[in-house]
Order: structure tokens, then sequence, then C-alpha cells
């Protein structure tokens, strides 16, 4: 029996050496799931029928040797802003209440296909549009670490999954951070791939130049492993990288040696909790300790990515979101004409974040003030691109921490949404740059709650990200669990 | 003081590709409704678009056409507005970077010929169609509104014609022109009756003489070129009649109502509206192929302005000429067939815009439903020319011909149509009449010279007007 908790590699191991069934890891997440979820809320749904199918099919097909892969019998959580063929899809708003598709997303796809056993939907503000998993019509997830704080979002429920053994590993998305930051405040590892790597088809949209899907998981191994399941060109998304998607598992173990990693100026100093700046700064030790070469980089841009982001996103989402009219779908206020419909739908239907981004957007897209809003962040974003390649001409990748501080405590930021959009101020430049991070813990903080070191790369440098990512793991050393009560048992209940 | 119309036109044509322009369900008209949608035109959640390459194909066949400069590149835009039979409460269009710009149409009618500047020809989606239900079972209920998506998301490309344009019937000639082009290239069949070739006028007026445009007016709902002129002549006259008052004409746009042929207003905001649009993030921006866009202006077929010339080079008169460039292909491929076997041009241009089109229509056929082939139409304007049946009896032969009872000599030997251009043949008959009408000779040789129209209509009768009346008046002179 594996000491640590449960990863896509060790369940997998053991899946083959006969000690265990998927149907017996499909048990463990759902009692675990049990346990946990009147407390954290990882889940909006559960689909009991649907996982011990899929489980049920995967030990079938496993005893007859027929090995789709890592992920085969593996069960694995997805964000409820996924589309899952007729299972509930919400996206955590009251306007999808009840909404069944007709279905799957490109990712769950082939999640299905590699053979995972997709446990359930999870928690995340609604329409992904939050950063502490808060904005969530059916109620906020908890973080497993500390109850009364947040686990980050939008995707919290799939991290705090992750963290809690609910799932061995989960898919989420990131269109500002919404990976990478939940990661880091639940201490698991999160990571955005390139623009276009994975498929964003049936992934409801927020931002779509920004959207990318992503794996939440124990360990970068995993990471690597729940990508390849997801890459791939997809004909059905006109924004899908055409190229052949890398095996991301196979080079994790080159070591930094050698490397060029830059350090962003921008990101750190005041604002930052000292916890999280000391860690940082030991982590450069250790890798400059492995040969790496670790040399500060200056990206002034970096401090005006937010705004640029604040209006970009915003000005997709009112877009996006218009769609939502009470006419074909979810919820529908019927009014005295079909306008009427429309509005009281959407009043009803959207939470005030929803509302207040739809009305950011608009505004910002508006004859008049489209040239000093959008236009103008459009701009910047091309100059932060320009910015980031003229910063990849000196180093092979890019560190930060993953968030400025570590978890907050619940509603400690709700009535403040500027320092809300702080939260993904490391985050958000990879987003408008299309380019890869990911985020890895590297330790606790005073409070005892974990600590993200963010590495970011070229696009598609996701192989020397990840061996970089996996050196830090492995510097980190990083095995704490949360408190006992919500920390996955070791390798239970095999 | 006299004012000058200034007048510009938007037409939107549905392309009739096999699939819509977003996705893969089949572009389709008179189905059940929404049989043909799928996730992606019905826009459910996280459904994303990805372009139809034929259609692209066919915009840049039109633009190239339309003597438009093809863009090295183009880019889709959102067009936010809210309406039940939009899905995405958007449409993607184009804005700034349309697929075709800065083209021309030349155009001809009787009395002009002129040239019209495009603007651009853009790509963008259909909407689906809303569907007004009367009063319902019950007393009380309201009427509701159904939508059909079948047509959402069919292709539909826009050409906005420069305001070029002087007269109303100049606007109507454009758009019939147009639309030859459009069916011409292939790129549509541009059905009026369903609605997938329709026409906005924007109209304004100005003092004669000036250069600056007045406030323009858009004008919908025109659903035939004849509404369309009839619009725009309204629009004209409301506009002039509201100046001359000293009023002024306000921005708006305008429905026309096709049973009292008038414009009514349908906004009175002030203003264009604000459509917000940005860059569409889920299309990738286009870039097109050099040598692809040369092959296929190569491969352009012969428009109607081009033909037109060459049926007049050919001595085509130039209405049967104009006729005939726009006219069905398989109508214009008899044409060509019967020149080339020999007939002449214009006699046979006549035939086949004149008789030949009548009597399809009235039969309710097309031409692949008849066996009337070019060398039959030479055949029939050869025997006209050489006298061989009258004009009258020619109608008969080739409605015989299209009966499918042979060529022209066989119907006209058959039904006994052949005029009596024997002389001797003839002058037999004429000697029988004037036998059997002995008082009649005797008037007319007695300087009643009406009486001889008498003995002409005598000798047709007994010839079942076959007989050739020149020859029988020469033969009359004669004898009498």
């Amino acid at each position: 029996m594996p000491s640590e908790p449960l990863s896509i590699a060790s369940a997998g191991a053991a899946l083959r050496s006969g000690e265990t069934t998927s149907i017996e890891l499909l048990a463990a997440v759902m009692s675990r799931a049990e346990m946990t979820e009147s407390e954290l809320h990882c889940y909006l749904n559960l689909d009991r029928e649907g996982a011990v199918a899929a489980a049920r099919q995967a030990d079938r097909e496993l005893d007859e040797g027929e090995d789709r892969g890592p992920l085969h019998g593996i069960p694995v959580a997805v964000k409820d802003n996924m589309c899952t063929r007729g299972l509930e899809t919400t996206c955590s708003s009251k306007i999808l209440a009840g909404y069944r598709p007709p279905y799957d997303a490109t990712a769950v796809t082939r999640l299905r296909e590699a053979g995972a056993v997709i446990v359930g939907k999870t928690n995340l503000d609604e329409f992904a549009m939050g950063s502490s998993t808060e904005n969530s019509a059916y109620g906020p997830t908890r973080n497993p670490w500390d109850t009364g704080r947040v686990p980050g979002g939008s995707s919290g429920g799939s991290a705090a999954a992750v963290a809690a053994g609910s799932a061995i590993a989960a898919l989420g998305s990131d269109t500002g951070g919404s990976i990478r930051q939940p990661a880091s405040l639940c201490g698991v590892v999160g990571l955005k791939p390139t623009y276009g790597l994975v498929s964003r088809y049936g992934l409801v949209a927020f931002a779509s130049s920004l959207d990318q899907i992503g794996p939440l998981t124990r360990t970068v191994r995993d990471a690597a492993l729940l990508l390849s399941a997801v890459a791939g060109h997809d004909p059905a998304d006109a924004t899908s990288y055409a190229g052949q998607a890398p095996d991301f598992a196979g080079s994790l173990d080159r070591g930094v040696d050698g490397l060029r990693l830059g350090v962003v100026k921008e990101l750190g100093g005041d604002g930052y909790q000292p916890d999280v700046s000391q860690a940082t700064e030991q982590m450069l030790n250790k890798l400059a300790d492995q040969g790496a070469e670790v040399m500060e980089v200056s990206l002034p841009l970096f401090d005006v990515a937010l705004s640029a982001y604040y209006l970009i996103a915003p000005a997709e989402c009112s877009a996006n979101l218009a769609r939502f009219d009470g006419m074909r779908y979810g919820l529908s206020i019927k009014g005295s004409t079909a306008s009427a419909t429309m509005a009281e739908t959407r009043a009803d239907g959207f939470g005030p974040e929803v509302i207040r981004r739809i009305l950011l957007g608009t505004y910002a897209l508006s004859a008049g003030y489209f040239d000093a809003f959008y236009g103008q962040a459009q701009r910047v974003r091309s100059l932060l691109q320009t910015e980031f390649e003229e910063a990849y001409r000196k180093v092979d990748a890019l560190v930060s921490p993953t968030s400025p501080t570590t978890a907050f405590r619940l509603g400690e930021r709700t009535q403040d949404p500027l320092t809300m959009y702080r939260s993904d101020i490391c985050t958000i430049p990879s987003n408008l740059s299309g380019h890869p991070a990911i985020s890895v813990p590297i330790g606790l903080d005073s409070l005892g709650l974990p600590i993200g070191f963010q590495v970011m790369a070229p696009a598609l440098g996701e192989r020397l990200m990840m061996a970089v990512a996996a050196e830090v793991e492995r510097l980190a050393g990083f095995d704490a669990v949360p408190p006992p009560a919500l920390a996955p048992p070791p390798g239970a209940p095999l | 003081m006299r004012w000058e119309p200034v007048i510009g036109i938007e037409v939107h044509v549905e392309l009739d590709t096999d699939s819509k322009m977003f996705c893969g369900c089949r572009v389709s008209f008179g189905d059940p409704p929404n049989t043909h949608v799928c996730p992606v035109c019905l826009a459910l959640p996280g459904s994303l678009p990805v372009p139809n390459r034929k259609a692209i194909e066919r915009i840049i066949r039109l633009g190239l056409a339309l003597n438009c400069r093809i863009n090295p590149g183009s880019v889709f835009h959102r067009k936010n507005y809210y309406y039940a039979d939009l899905p995405k409460n958007y449409q993607i269009s184009q804005f700034d970077v349309p697929v075709c710009v800065d083209g021309w149409l030349d155009v001809e009618s009787d009395e002009s010929r002129f040239r019209v500047g495009i603007e651009r020809v853009h790509m963008e989606e259909d909407t689906g169609k809303s569907v007004h239900v009367g009063e319902g079972g019950r007393i009380h209920s309201a009427a509701e509104t159904l939508v059909d998506f079948n047509r959402a998301g069919t292709p539909l490309v826009e050409i906005v014609s420069r305001p070029d344009l002087r007269r109303a019937a100049d606007a109507r000639t454009y758009a019939q022109e147009l639309r030859a082009v459009v069916v011409e290239t292939g790129v549509s069949d541009s059905r009026m009756e369903r609605g997938s070739i329709r026409f906005d006028a924007n109209v304004s007026i100005r003092p004669e003489g000036s250069r600056q445009l007045g406030v323009k007016v858009e004008i919908k709902n025109m659903n035939s070129f004849r509404s369309l002129e009839k619009a725009i002549h309204s629009e004209v006259e409301r506009q002039t009649a509201l100046v001359t008052v000293g009023e002024r004409v306000v921005m708006e746009t305008r429905h026309w109502d096709e049973a009292a042929e008038v414009t009514h207003g349908m906004r009175t905001k002030e203003g264009s509206s604000d459509y917000r649009y940005f860059t569409e993030p889920d299309l990738a921006p286009m870039v097109f192929d050099r040598s692809w866009v040369e092959e296929a202006r190569s491969l352009l077929p012969e428009l109607p302005a081009l033909r037109r010339d060459r049926y007049r080079q050919m001595g085509v008169k130039p209405a049967a000429a104009r006729v005939l460039a726009s006219s069905d292909p398989q109508l214009r491929a008899l044409f060509e067939e019967a020149v080339g076997s020999g007939a002449d041009a214009v006699a046979a241009g006549n035939w086949v815009t004149g008789e030949v089109t009548a009597s399809l229509r009235r039969r309710e056929v097309s031409l692949e439903d008849v066996p009337l082939r070019g060398e039959q139409v030479a055949a029939l304007t050869r025997m006209v020319g050489e006298g061989r049946v009258s004009a009258g009896a020619a109608r008969e032969v080739l409605e015989g011909v299209m009966d499918g009872e042979g060529s022209p000599s066989e119907v006209a030997t058959r039904r006994n149509l052949l005029q009596l251009s024997d002389r001797s043949a003839l002058e037999e008959v004429v000697e029988e009449v004037m036998a059997a009408n002995p008082e009649a000779v005797e008037r007319y040789r007695s300087g009643e010279g009406k009486v001889r129209g008498y003995l002409v209509g005598q000798v047709m009768r007994a010839t079942s007007g076959r007989a050739d009346p020149r020859a029988v008046n020469e033969i009359l002179s004669v004898r009498l």
C-alpha cells in the first residue's frame, strides 16, 4: 500500500498489480466525499450511478487486458462548467439550474475514452467568475486545511476535492488563475496549459480568448498524465492547437541543471505575505543549488495586466453570457414580452458578481468608450505578449509565487471586489499571453496553510515547465496533508 | 429647389451550401421547424463555431465577380443585440476587415448604362425565423411567437453598394443585375419567394448640385424587385414633401408596407444602434491563399455584363440581349445551340426570350421537361425565314415540337401548316375561287377595289390559312 494519499500513478499501479479495483477506488473516493462533503461542499452533483457503471466497465476491460492507459479506472472530478451529457451542468448559476446538456465537452469525451471514472461535478464561482468559490449560487466550498477559509477559485471545488481525497484528480478551467490559485490555496498541483492545447468545446465560456481547461492533481506527474489524456487537436474548436500534443509525462526527471530561471521582479515585495515571499526565496536557493541559473527579470507590464484583464474578460463575458435569456433552456421567468422575459430571467438568474462583470464588459465595448477601454486593453495585451517573448529569449522559464497570500477567510474579500481581483495578480499575465503555467505546493505558512510556487513557460513549453515543476516538487518535499478529519487517509481503504 | 435622391442598396444573400456557416446542420427550407438544429446553432452552453470553408470560398468567388479586392485576411466580429430569434444574442458578422472590398458592377437598362460601386461584401450568419401564432383556442390567450431555428446559422453574404444610385428604377436594375451575378457564380440560387435574397435601401435626398449627403433613412421589408423600386420611389417622395414644407428628415429605419404602398417608421430613436462590435474570440483570423484566390478568379464563369456584350456582337437586339444574358442557363444554352446550328441570332434570340419562354410559363414546366433542342429552334427560324410557315403557324409548330410530335418540319407537315408557295398549286386554287365567285370578280373589275381583300380571304380559307398571302396577291393581280 502506498504510504501517501493516492495519486493517478500510484492508483494506476495498484489497479494493474491487482491490489485494487476501479470499484474499490471509487468506493474510497465516494466514502471520502460522504465524510467531507457536509463540511467542504466540493461537489454540486455526485454521479453515483454513472460512476459505478464506468468503474465496472473499467474493471471488466482491465480484467480482459484492454488497457486504455494511465487514467483507466481512475476516479476524476469535473468542474461544473464542462458539459456532461445528461448530467446536470449548472456553472454554479441559478440560471442553469436543472440544465442537462445533450452532449459531452470534448475534454469529458477524452476522459471517458481514456477510461476515467467521472465522479461528479465540482463547485465553482458562478460561471467561473471569482477567486474564492464564494460566488456560487449553491453555497461556497471550504478549504480542507481550514474550513473557515476559502479554497480559492474559481475551480475551488476541484482543488478542495483533490486535497481532501474525494477525487484522485480533477479538471478545472483557468481564465485568470482559476486552476492555479485554488491549487495553491489547497496545497495541490494545478496546471493551465497553452491556450488551444485542450479543446474548449463544451466548456461553458466565460472569456473565450483566455479560458483553458487543465488538471488539478496531487503530483506534477499526475498533472502530466491527465493533461496528456485531454490535450490535442479538436476540429470542433477553431482555436484548438492543430499540432500533435506531446507525451507530457516523458521528461519530468531532467532536473534544472543549466536552466535559466527568471524571477519576475514585479511579482513580489509589498502586498505579498512574508511567509509566501520567504518560501519562494528558499525554493529559488534550492533550485540554484541544483544548477539552475536564477536571475531577476522585469516585466513592467505585469503591473497593468490586471487592469487589461478586467476589461477584456468582462467584455467577452458580456457577449458569451448573452445566450442565457430564458428562451431555449435553463431558468425562464415569463414576462409580458420576449424582451421582458429575457430581462427578468437574467436579473433573477445571475448573481451579483456575474452582473457586475456583464455591466463592466458592456460599458467597455460601448461606442465612445471602446477605444479607451477595450481597445486600450487589447493593445496592452499585445505589448505584454511581446514583453513575455523578450523575457523568454533570456530565460527558459519564469517563476513567482502563485498567489500573494495563502487562503483567506470566507467573507473576507466579498465586500471588496478589487482586493478579490488582486488575488489573481500573479496568474493573470499567462492567460493574457496564452502561455502555460503551473502551481506546485512548496510548504505551509505560519498558520499551516499551503503556499504555491508558479512556473511559467513559453507557448507549448509544457514539457520543460513540468520538468522544472517536478524538481520544485522534489525539492519542496511537500507531503503535508490537511488536518486529520479532512485529510485523505494514506492509501485507504485498499 | 430641385432635390436629388441618393440611394445605396444592401443585399443579403443566403448561400445554399450543404451545411450551415458554423456547424454541420443542413441548410434547408420548408422542413418541419427545428429539425436542422444542434448545440452550435441553438447556442447551447459550451458550443463553439467552426467556419464553413465552402461558404468562404463562395464569398470570395462573388467578390471577384463584383470586381472587389479580396483582403489578404479577414476577421469575424460579434454584433451584439438581443432578439428571440438570435440564439446567441449576438450575430457572428464582420466589421472592419470584411472578406471583399472596393468593387463595382456595371448595370444597364433600356434608358441607361451605369456603374455602381460596391463598398464591401462580408460574411455573416442568418437568424432563426419568428413565426407569429394568432389567437389561441382560448379567449384570453395572447398571441404567441414561436421560433424556428432551422434557418439560424445559414451562411449569409451582405453586399453593400456605395450611394451611387439616383433613381428608384436604377436601384431595381442594379438589384436584378446583382442577383444575376449571384446566380451565375453559383454562390446561391437566390430564390426571392424563399427570402433567400433580401434587399434594404438607404435613401436620402439633397439639393441638386450639392456634394453633401442628406440624412439617411433605411427602408426594409421589400420582397420583390418591384416593391424595392416602389418603396424607394415612395420614400423619395415622402422626404421631398417633408423638406418642401420646411421639415427635416429624421434618421431612422422604415418598413415598407406592401399593401398600402407606403413606408412606416419603425424606431424613432436617432443615431445608429450600438452593436458593441468586437473581434470574435472563438474564431482565428482567416488568411487567404493568394494563389487560390487567383485560381478562383481564373475559374469565374462568364458574367451577365460580358455575355450581354457578346450577344450584342452576335447581332441580338439590346433588349433581347439583356433578357437572354441574365435568363436561366438552360434557355441560354438553347439559344446558343440554335445559333450554333445556323439560326439567325436575332430570330433565335426573339424566339427563345419570346415564344419559348411564354410557352414554358403557360405549361408551368422548365426547359428540361420538354423535348426542345437548339437545332429545332434553328430549323424553325429557317422555316419562317424561307416563308415555309407563317409567323402564326410557326407558333403552332413550336407547340407541336414541345409536345413531342417531332421535328419542326414533321410537325408542320403532320399538322398541315406548311405554306402553299408552290405557284401552280396556288394558281389552281385562285382559279377555283374566281370561278366560285363570279360576282365578286365582276365587282372588282368594275372598280370596287376592296373586294380584292374578300377574294384573298377566300383563297386563305380554301387553303386553311397555309397560302402565302404575298403570292396570292401577286397571282390575283395577274388574273384580275
